[in-house]
C-alpha cells in the first residue's frame, strides 16, 4: 500500500501550509480534482480489447507502447454523463504505484494550484463517491473541484482492478 | 604504424571465454578409460588457441599456464600418455586458473599467485611423472592407432636423457632453405644431415622438442604436408624405413594442430585413412565458430522495437489500401501483399534473437555438481531434459542464482552419501534431474533428486525450536513450505555448500519478484522435486488466433491437437451436462467460447462453427469458435501486472496492428 502512503504525505504538505496542484476533469456536470503526480499521460481513447466477464465500467485493454493496460470508464462507475465514445473522448492514464491504470472522463479542464486556505474538509452528503475515496473540496473563484483520492479508488475491491492478493 | 592492440583484447577475452567453457565441457563428457581422440583433439585446439592469442598480446601467465596444459594434452592425445583422472581434474582446475588469469588481465581482479604456481607444478609433475612410468613399460595407450600397432612399435620413446631421435625428411628444396633450416633446428638439439639418392635432404635431430616444434618451424620454409617425419628408435636412429613414416595432416589455421600419429609400420595405414575424416571436422569445428557474432543487448532491443513500429506501420497501410479499387491498383496490391509477408518473417526472425534455450543455464550445472559431489564425497549423476526450451534472455539470467541454490541444496541435502544409499537398496550414483517446459501458459523448471527426500519430523521439530507458528498436524505442503523461511536449515552440519539457513528464502524471494511460484514435492527416501513456475513474461508462444463473434483469441498451439467442422449429427446434448461432440469414435465435452465470454457469435450452431480440439493434462475437449484467423507467434505480456487475474485467460499479446489480443488459458477451459 506504498501508494497511499505517499497520498497522506501529499495530504500533510497542504495541511502545513504547502500547495498540491491537482489536475482537473468532468464527469457529467461535475468536477473532479485528481493529484497531477498521479498521471502519466492523457490520451485519446482507442479501440480496446474486451475482458470477457468483467463488470461493464471495465471497457477492456489496450496496448499502451507495449504495455497491457487495463481502461476503466468512470461515466459508467459513477452514472454520470453519457457513455460516448469519440475523437473528443479523454483518457487519463495513472501511474498507480507502479501499476498503469486508463480512466476515461467526459473533458480534462486544467492542472490547478490549490493552496491549504483553499482546501476544505468534504462535508459529510452523498456524492457518488464513497466519501473514504475524497480528500476534500478545493474552492477556485466561483468553481468547486472534488478532490479524490485516487490511489484509494483505484485499489478498492469495488473497482475490481487488481486481485486483492496484490494490494 | 602503431597499432592500438587493445581494441583486440576484448576479442581475445572473449573468444577465450567461450574456448575455456567448451574445454570444460569437453573435459566433463570425456571418458577416461576411452576418451574420444576428437574430443582430446578439440581441448588440445583449445588450450593452443588461447596460448596462441595470449602470447600474441604478451600475456605470459597465461601462455605459461597454457604451455604446459598443451604439451601434457599432446601427449596423451598422441597417446604417449594414458588419461587418468588426475589429468581431468588437473586440467579443469587449470581451466579455473585460466579464468582467473583472464580475469586479471581483462577487468584487474585479484589473482591468486600461489594457485598458480600450484597449478603450472600439477601439470608439470604430470607430464615428467607418467612419463617416465609410461615409455619403459611401454604401457598400451588409449589411441586407436597405437593399440593397433604391435607392441614392439613403441610410440616415440625417448632415451634415457629425455631426448627424441626424429628423422625429417625433406621435399626437393632450394640448398638454401635446406641450410637455413638445419640452422633453425640445429637450435632444438643435435642435428645430422644426409642426403638420398634423389637428392632430397634428411635431418636426423637429437631433442627434447615435440614434433610439433620441429613441424612449426619448418612450416615456415615449406609446407608441413611435404614433410616426412619419422620417430627413429632410440637404438637405431636412421634405420627406420622411408615407407613407415606417419604423414603428417596439414595444419588447421584456427589451430596450427598438427595430427602426428606415432610411426609404426602397422599404424601408418589406418592412420592415413583416418585423416581425411579428421580435416572435414575441423572444418566444421572452425565454420561453426564463425557462424556467431556478439551483439549487445541493447542494440537488439532497439531492433525488436523498431520492428514493432515497422508492423503497426505495415498494418495502417494495408488499412488504407482496403479502400482502393483492386483492379486499377493491382500492383500496388501485390506489393503491399508481400511487404506484409515480409515485414511479417523479419517480426518473427528479430523476435527469436533475445530468446535463448534453458541449455544456458543448465550447463553450468554439470561441472558444479561435479566438484561439490567430490567435496563432499557422494557420487551424483545429473541430467537435463527439456534444455531446448527457449526462455527470453532477461528471464534466463534472472533464473541463473536460485536454480544455483537448489541444485547446491540438493547435492548437500538431497543426495545421500554412497554407503547409506546402498543399504537403503538404491544405486549409489545419486539421481539429480533438471528439466524445463511450456505448462499450461507458465515455464516450469524443476530440480529432481532420488535422495533422501524432506524430513518431515525434522523440519516440524526445527520449526518449533525457531518458534515458528506450526502445528503436528499441518498438511504436507504446508511443511514443506517452512523451508523457505528466513533463517530455516535441517541440516545437521553446516558446510561451505549449503545448510546456513541462507538461500531457499532468497530462491523464494528472487521467484517471487520475477512473479513465479516455487513448490515442492518431496516422498520420504525416494527424493524430493523443487518446482519453480514462471509467467510467460516476455516469452514467445507459438499461437493459433481463433476468432468468436468480432473477438480474436490465442490458443497456444501445443495444446491443440487438430481442428475441423462438425457434422451436425456428432453434435450431442447431455442432459443439464452440456454438449458433447464425437469425433473419430470418441466423445468430447464441447466448450462454447461464446458462452463462456458471453459474446456475441458468428454462429450458434456447431455445424456451421469450427471446433478445435485441444488436450491439457491428460484432458481432452473440443472448442467452438467462428473461424480460424492463423498461426503466429506471439510476445506473451502479463495481463496482471496492470489488473487482475481473468478466469480462462493465461495472458495478453500485442497484435500485428497494435492492438491487444488474450490469450486462453487451456488448462483451465478444460478443467
Amino acid at each position: 500500500m506504498s501508494y497511499t502512503t505517499q497520498t497522506q504525505t501529499s495530504l500533510n504538505t497542504s495541511e502545513k501550509g504547502g500547495v498540491d496542484e491537482f489536475l482537473a476533469f468532468t464527469l457529467g456536470g461535475e468536477e473532479y480534482g485528481i493529484n497531477i503526480l498521479r498521471v502519466q499521460e492523457i490520451r485519446g481513447y482507442e479501440p480496446v480489447t474486451r475482458i470477457a466477464n468483467a463488470p461493464a465500467f471495465i471497457k477492456g485493454v489496450v496496448n499502451l507502447r507495449g504495455t497491457i493496460v487495463p481502461i476503466v470508464d468512470m461515466r459508467i462507475k459513477l452514472g454520470l454523463g453519457e457513455p460516448t465514445y469519440d475523437q473528443l473522448t479523454v483518457v487519463i492514464i495513472l501511474n498507480l504505484g507502479g501499476r498503469v491504470v486508463g480512466m476515461v472522463v467526459d473533458s480534462v479542464s486544467d492542472v490547478t494550484t490549490l493552496s491549504a486556505e483553499q482546501l476544505k474538509p468534504a462535508p459529510d452528503i452523498s456524492t457518488s463517491f464513497d466519501s473514504d475515496f475524497l480528500i476534500g473540496l478545493g474552492t477556485l473563484g466561483d468553481r468547486m473541484l472534488i478532490l479524490v483520492d485516487i490511489d484509494k479508488l483505484m485499489s478498492s475491491s469495488d473497482m475490481g482492478l487488481f486481485d486483492p492478493a496484490a494490494s | 604504424m602503431t597499432i592500438d592492440m587493445s581494441q583486440f583484447y576484448q576479442v581475445f577475452f572473449d573468444e577465450a571465454d567461450e574456448l575455456l567453457a567448451e574445454m570444460e565441457k569437453l573435459l566433463l563428457a570425456i571418458d577416461v578409460t576411452d576418451p574420444d581422440s576428437e574430443d582430446l583433439n578439440a581441448i588440445f585446439r583449445a588450450a593452443h588457441s588461447i596460448k596462441g592469442g595470449a602470447a600474441t598480446f604478451g600475456f605470459s601467465d597465461i601462455t605459461e599456464v597454457t604451455h604446459t596444459l598443451e604439451s601434457l594434452l599432446d601427449r596423451i592425445r598422441k597417446g604417449e600418455m594414458a588419461l587418468t583422472p588426475d589429468h581431468v581434474d588437473a586440467f579443469l582446475v587449470s581451466k579455473d586458473v585460466l579464468t582467473m588469469l583472464m580475469g586479471g588481465h581483462h577487468h584487474g581482479t585479484a589473482v591468486d599467485e600461489p594457485a598458480v604456481a600450484s597449478v603450472s607444478t600439477r601439470l608439470a609433475a604430470l607430464s615428467n611423472g607418467t612419463a617416465a612410468v609410461a615409455a619403459p613399460a611401454a604401457a598400451p595407450v588409449p589411441a586407436p592407432a597405437a593399440i593397433e600397432a604391435p607392441p614392439a612399435d613403441i610410440p616415440p620413446a625417448a632415451d634415457a636423457d629425455g631426448n627424441f631421435h626424429i628423422r625429417i625428411e625433406l621435399p626437393d628444396v632450394p640448398q638454401r632453405d635446406v641450410d637455413a633450416l638445419a640452422t633453425e633446428l640445429g637450435l632444438l638439439g643435435t642435428i645430422t644431415q644426409e642426403v638420398l639418392a634423389d637428392k632430397r635432404a634428411v635431418f636426423t635431430l637429437v631433442t627434447r622438442e615435440s614434433q610439433d616444434d620441429i613441424v612449426a618451424i619448418c612450416s615456415f620454409v615449406l609446407d608441413p604436408d611435404d614433410l616426412k617425419i619419422t620417430h627413429a628408435a632410440a637404438a637405431a636412429p636412421a634405420s627406420a624405413p622411408v615407407a613407415a613414416a606417419a604423414e603428417v595432416a596439414p595444419a588447421v589455421e584456427t589451430a596450427p594442430a598438427v595430427e602426428a600419429v606415432p610411426a609404426a609400420p602397422a599404424a601408418s595405414l589406418p592412420t592415413e585413412a583416418r585423416n581425411p575424416g579428421r580435416r572435414a571436422t575441423d572444418k566444421d569445428a572452425s565454420s561453426q565458430e564463425s557462424s556467431s557474432i556478439r551483439v549487445g543487448v541493447e542494440k537488439v532491443d532497439q531492433l525488436i522495437n523498431l520492428v514493432g513500429e515497422l508492423v503497426i506501420t505495415q498494418a495502417m497501410i494495408e488499412q488504407r489500401i482496403l479502400a482502393l479499387d483492386p483492379l486499377i491498383h493491382e500492383r500496388l496490391l501485390n506489393s503491399a501483399n508481400q511487404l506484409a509477408r515480409n515485414t511479417r518473417d523479419l517480426q518473427e526472425a528479430v523476435m527469436s534473437i533475445r530468446m535463448m534455450p534453458m541449455d544456458y543455464v543448465f550447463s553450468r550445472f554439470p561441472r558444479m555438481v561435479r566438484d561439490l559431489a567430490t567435496k563432499l564425497g557422494k557420487k551424483v549423476e545429473i541430467i537435463t531434459r527439456g534444455a531446448a526450451t527457449e526462455l527470453d534472455k532477461g528471464l534466463i539470467e534472472r533464473i541463473v542464482d536460485p536454480l544455483t541454490h537448489l541444485v547446491r541444496n540438493s547435492v548437500d541435502h538431497g543426495i545421500e552419501m554412497p554407503d547409506k544409499r546402498r543399504t537403503a537398496g538404491k544405486s549409489e550414483t545419486g539421481k539429480l534431474t533438471l528439466s524445463a517446459a511450456h505448462q499450461g501458459g507458465n515455464i516450469v523448471i524443476e530440480v529432481t533428486d532420488d535422495g533422501g527426500g524432506l524430513n518431515r519430523e525434522r523440519i516440524l521439530a526445527k520449526a518449533m525450536q525457531q518458534g515458528l507458528n506450526v502445528s503436528e498436524s499441518m498438511p504436507d505442503n504446508d511443511v514443506w513450505q517452512l523451508i523457505f523461511a528466513p533463517g530455516f536449515s535441517t541440516a545437521e552440519i553446516v558446510t561451505d555448500v549449503s545448510g546456513r539457513g541462507v538461500g531457499m528464502d532468497v530462491v523464494k524471494r528472487n521467484i517471487s519478484a520475477m512473479g513465479g511460484t516455487v513448490e515442492i514435492r518431496s516422498t520420504p527416501g525416494s527424493g524430493s522435486t523443487i518446482s519453480i513456475s514462471l509467467p510467460l513474461t516476455l516469452a514467445i508462444l507459438d499461437g493459433m488466433s481463433v476468432k468468436v463473434g468480432e473477438e480474436v483469441y490465442i490458443l497456444p498451439l501445443g495444446y491443440v491437437v487438430e481442428s475441423l467442422q462438425p457434422e451436425a449429427i456428432d453434435v450431442k446434448e447431455i442432459a443439464g451436462q452440456g454438449k458433447v461432440v464425437k469425433v473419430r469414435e470418441e466423445y468430447l465435452p464441447l466448450i462454447m467460447l461464446f458462452e463462456l465470454f458471453d459474446i456475441e457469435p458468428q454462429h450458434v450452431n456447431p455445424a456451421n462453427g469450427i471446433i478445435v480440439i485441444l488436450e491439457a493434462d491428460g484432458k481432452k475437449a473440443a472448442l467452438l469458435v467462428d473461424g480460424l484467423v492463423g498461426q503466429q507467434q506471439v510476445v506473451v505480456k502479463n495481463l496482471e501486472s496492470n489488473f487482475r487475474k481473468v478466469p480462462g485467460i493465461s495472458g495478453a499479446t500485442i497484435l500485428g496492428d497494435g492492438g491487444v489480443s488474450l490469450i486462453l488459458d487451456v488448462s483451465a477451459l478444460l478443467r
